[in-house]
């Protein structure tokens, strides 16, 4: 049974193909990696397939589907961790993760979970413009992790973070799949148990 | 919470966490304001006849001032990505945070202007002519302002180009505002100004936060 499908997608940059009639399609529980050269395009993908992009073509369909038809539907269906950690450098962990479960218009009886998976639970009160560049990613994928939606978008979700935050964020993302979560990131670094789309060299 | 709630919450506590910020402005409309009788010297009649057109400007640049952070900050630490990824209308997410920017902003003005007014001599009817029309025609400030802000986001020396593009749009609003508290002065009401000025403000708010959005999703490209 497939969730996401992509048929034929293409994106042009500033008048330069970014990547073109790209194809594939995810069952929940199944996590793809796109890998690739800098510059082959992944964040242009994610941002496309959360619609920030438009895509010259193609389509992207959500059991079936067209997702551009409902866009507020589709954005509750994903969660977002991009490039940069989208976190307000005055406000805690706490309210920062608890603010964006607000802005998805979305309880946060989540937060504390999320917290605790990222063990975060110590620097929940405390500023963000306080926390070094890892804590802050960890902050920003426990953020994912309270969204509670099915798609994760993911890019470089790995940056920056130490050998036992990255168990971690394979921990979180195992139960996410496992409950029946789609997640796409964006990686450099192996994810166990990713199919990988390559995204191949950067285009001259 | 609804969306729109919880994103002006987020704007006013980060406005709380950084007081500095507003400080900062009004501090500015209040010397800019005083710098005129010093530099003008003790010549009341003259003061009271221009006072309006110096505090409305005051206010205006100091409004100015203070927008180049609205929507640069959230595009510069990715926030502005989760705003497009909200599943409510963006035009609502503009909407918020210029009613915050004018919170924290046009309406300390108008309850401040009135006291600086006092400097220039206006009289007791002039005064509240100055504070009722700077309430009422501020909103449409922070909303044009707003517009500047999103349309200067990632380009380079933003903060003059806005100024540069906000400026003229506010020109309207500057002399139905300045108008009213000269008409006092004439010995006029100042109603039909206070309503054009509210006039231009629904005007403002009918229209720009769809402009805002649009130029916001761009800069999300």
């Amino acid at each position: 049974m497939t969730a996401l499908e992509v048929a034929g997608l293409s994106c042009r940059r500033g008048g330069r193909p970014v990547f073109g009639d790209l194809s594939f399609s995810l069952a929940p529980g199944e996590l793809l990696a796109l890998t690739g050269r800098n510059g082959s395009g992944k964040t242009t993908l994610l941002r496309a397939l959360a619609l920030l992009v438009p895509a010259d073509a193609g389509a992207i369909r959500w059991q079936g589907a067209d997702v551009a038809a409902d866009r507020e539907t589709w954005r509750r269906r994903i969660a977002w961790l991009g490039h940069l950690d989208g976190l307000k450098s005055d406000l805690t962990v706490r309210e920062n993760i608890a603010t964006a479960c607000h802005l998805r218009e979305e309880g946060t009886e989540r937060v504390d979970d999320a917290l605790a998976a990222f063990d975060l639970g110590s620097l929940a009160n405390r500023p963000v413009r306080t926390l070094s560049a890892g804590q802050r990613r960890r902050a920003a994928l426990a953020r994912v992790k309270a969204a509670g939606a099915p798609l994760w978008l993911l890019d470089e979700p790995l940056n920056a973070l130490d050998a036992p935050s990255q168990a971690a964020l394979r921990t979180v993302l195992g139960q996410h799949l496992a409950a029946g979560g789609l997640a796409i990131a964006a990686t450099h670094a192996p994810l166990d148990g990713a199919r990988v789309l390559d995204m191949g060299g950067a285009s001259p | 919470m609804s969306g729109f709630a919880a994103l002006l919450a987020r704007d006013l506590r980060l406005v709380w966490r950084r007081p500095g910020d507003v400080m900062v402005v009004l501090a500015f409309f209040v010397v800019a304001t005083v710098l005129f009788p010093l530099g003008i010297g003790p010549e009341t009649n003259l003061l009271a006849r221009i006072a309006a057109g110096i505090l409305w400007c005051a206010a205006l640049f100091a409004a100015l001032l203070s927008l180049d952070r609205l929507f640069a900050a959230d595009y510069e630490d990715g926030a502005l990505d989760l705003l497009l990824l909200a599943p409510w209308p963006l035009e609502l997410a503009a909407l918020a945070k210029c009613l915050a920017h004018w919170i924290v902003t046009g309406l300390p003005l108008a309850v401040l202007a009135p006291f600086m007014g006092l400097l220039f001599g206006l009289s007791g009817e002039g005064l509240a002519a100055l504070g009722l029309t700077l309430l009422v025609g501020t909103p449409a400030l922070s909303l044009i302002g707003g517009l500047a802000a999103a349309l200067t986001l990632g380009a380079r020396r933003g903060g003059a180009l806005l100024a540069l593009l906000a400026l003229p749009l506010c020109v309207p609003t500057l002399i139905f505002g300045a108008g009213a508290v000269e008409a006092v002065a004439m010995g006029e009401g100042f109603l039909t100004h206070l309503a054009i000025l509210g006039a231009l403000a629904l005007l403002s708010l009918a229209t720009l936060p769809w402009a805002i959005a649009a130029a916001l999703r761009q800069a999300g490209e």
